[in-house]
């Protein structure tokens, strides 16, 4: 502020901070709380610790984590693919397009996901055979629906097309949020249709789409549990309640249910980390891409980044 | 598109413009030459931005043609009806066309180099190699050689608008359309800006130039046209216009601007 005493360095104000007594207080209480429970887990015998030690790496169980980590990923792949689409046709000048995907968000999110399940499991009963020919007339071509998966196949489609109505909002959240400007664009480039949505549009708009799918996927892992509905009998849930109900003693593998579901979400969640950085590059994300290595090479390499931001404080403050 | 020395690059005529019962274009009639820098000026609201995204369709047109190298832009006309061109040809006409936005309107998820190399890779068919060397020595062209790895939000305002000047050279335009292209820049950033889209000018590019920047369209012009009210009040020498304009708008706009 003076400027004659440029040169000298000033003495830091170093202020007594304000005190947070409450916070002493209340970190108190919850680690009573906390120790409380912990005493109990150990010292109460109707946890059953050794059952829990027993069973959590048991065939059965460690199976079931396997297929409700193939059902979550074969319904969310189906159910993104689907959303993709149902965003786009909500979006497109074609109006049959756009009506059929409202339809179907309507449908598909205004029933309930266990209802869903228990009709794809009553498919073949309802259907047969599929059977193409003209209405009313002759018939060209049938073919006998069964399902020799058990119920797996059921479990995906009711699953997927479920969650393929929740997502396809999220999808459309995201395709609004980009900015008009950017298919100006990429149209005045001479880019197509496809190319603009692909290239340009999708990729800045999965920056917001990301957080909230991240949030469906563990709400997925979770809504398996409900694939008995079908029914589909191995996974996670399904094989824990089993043993359970064999040998009486429910606690112990819920416990182990919940370690299993725990482990794959917060593996999901790391996953989800870095799908969001690298979709965030450019905006959320700033380190230099590699995409050039003379041109980064010149620019200074790591130093780059944090001179930039300097030479433009207003920028980054965005 | 092959023009011929006395046949203008672009022609306008009779542009008709309506948002639902707005009437924002009042019959524009309007020729560039080749190799000519066209300034078009005047108040917000006069229609100058929508008139210049009529030339490559990012508007409809309500009324009136537009050709650019003797090409229809928008239609084909069968028997004296005209036809909407699909999706793709549209995109193909736009190719000859490049446009520079007030708002930048970089890919923020790319970083400069690859933000200039995207078109001739994605429309063109470059290989990568070709279009990386071509990208670079554009950023080269515009001064930014040792920033082509950086994410648009790493660059100042009106290095930002110069990677978008690079980004629509790449496609190699016959034509070159400013939307305003210095109105959000901060003022100490704008001069490097207007040095780029001179030398552009010199090299002998076709500009449509819609600004509010006097000097340069004194400078670097070859007609000035000023527009208000959705219709062109004067066009001419841009020298002789700024120094003695006909028209009683023409000279209270000049006066606010200058």
């Amino acid at each position: 502020m003076h400027g004659q005493h440029k040169d000298e360095a000033p003495v830091l104000n170093n202020p007594v901070p304000v005190r947070h007594p409450g916070r002493w207080v209340s970190a108190a209480i919850i680690l009573l709380l906390v120790a409380g429970f912990l005493q109990s887990m150990f010292t109460n015998p109707n946890f059953r610790w050794d059952i829990v030690g027993t069973y959590i790496l048991d065939v059965k169980v460690v199976q079931g984590v396997g297929w409700t980590l193939l059902l979550t990923v074969a319904s969310m792949v189906l159910a993104i693919v689907l959303a993709i689409l149902l965003a786009v046709m909500r979006q497109s000048d074609n109006p049959v397009f756009r009506w059929t995907s409202w339809v179907w968000v309507w449908f598909f999110r205004g029933t309930p996901v266990y209802t869903q399940l228990v009709f794809w499991g009553l498919v073949t009963v309802l259907y047969p055979a599929i059977t193409l020919g003209i209405p009313f007339g002759p018939e060209l071509f049938s073919y006998a629906l069964s399902d020799p998966t058990k119920g797996l196949i059921p479990a995906i489609l009711g699953l997927g097309l479920n969650e393929s109505a929740y997502l396809a909002e999220i999808f459309r959240a995201g395709l609004k949020s980009v900015d008009k400007g950017q298919q100006e664009a990429a149209e005045a480039l001479g880019m197509s249709k496809g190319k603009i949505m692909w290239r340009i549009i999708l990729p800045q708009a999965m920056r917001i789409i990301v957080p909230p799918t991240g949030n469906e996927t563990i709400g997925m892992l979770k809504t398996t549990s409900l694939v008995l509905a079908v029914p589909f009998t191995l996974d996670l849930t399904f094989a824990t309640n089993a043993l359970a109900n064999r040998i009486y003693l429910p606690i112990p593998l819920l416990i182990v249910a919940a370690f299993w579901y725990l482990l794959v979400t917060s593996i999901l969640m790391v996953g989800q980390h870095y799908l969001e950085a690298y979709y965030g590059k450019g905006v959320d994300n700033l380190a230099p891409a590699a995409v050039n290595p003379a041109a980064a090479k010149a620019a200074g390499a790591g130093d780059a980044q944090k001179s930039m931001k300097m030479d433009f404080p207003e920028e980054s403050a965005r | 598109m092959t023009v011929t020395a006395e046949m203008p690059l672009v022609k306008i005529e009779g542009l008709h413009k309506y948002y639902g019962h707005h009437h924002v274009l009042r019959g524009i009639d309007m020729t560039v030459k080749q190799g000519e820098v066209s300034v078009v000026i005047g108040p917000s609201g006069s229609g100058k931005s929508t008139m210049l995204r009529c030339v490559n369709l990012l508007e409809t047109i309500s009324a009136g043609r537009i050709s650019v190298g003797g090409q229809l832009i928008g239609y084909r006309e069968v028997n004296g009806r005209l036809h909407d061109l699909k999706t793709k040809e549209i995109a193909a006409q736009r190719r000859e066309i490049g446009m520079v936005f007030q708002r930048f309107n970089l890919f923020p998820h790319k970083t400069a180099l690859q933000n200039v190399m995207e078109a001739p890779i994605h429309v063109k068919g470059q290989s990568k190699a070709d279009a990386q060397k071509r990208a670079l020595e554009l950023l080269d062209r515009v001064g930014l050689g040792d920033r082509s790895g950086h994410y648009p939000s790493q660059l100042s305002g009106g290095q930002q608008q110069r990677v978008a000047i690079a980004r629509a050279l790449a496609m190699e335009p016959e034509l070159m359309l400013f939307d305003e292209p210095t109105s959000a820049l901060d003022p100490e950033l704008v001069g490097d800006v207007l040095n780029v889209m001179k030398d552009l000018a010199k090299s002998g590019m076709t500009m449509i130039v819609v600004t509010h920047e006097i000097g340069f369209a004194r400078e670097v012009g070859d007609t000035l046209t000023f527009m208000d009210g959705g219709v062109v009040v004067e066009s001419g020498d841009p020298r002789e216009i700024i120094a003695n304009p006909q028209h009683a708008r023409t000279k209270e706009f000049l006066g606010r601007v200058l």
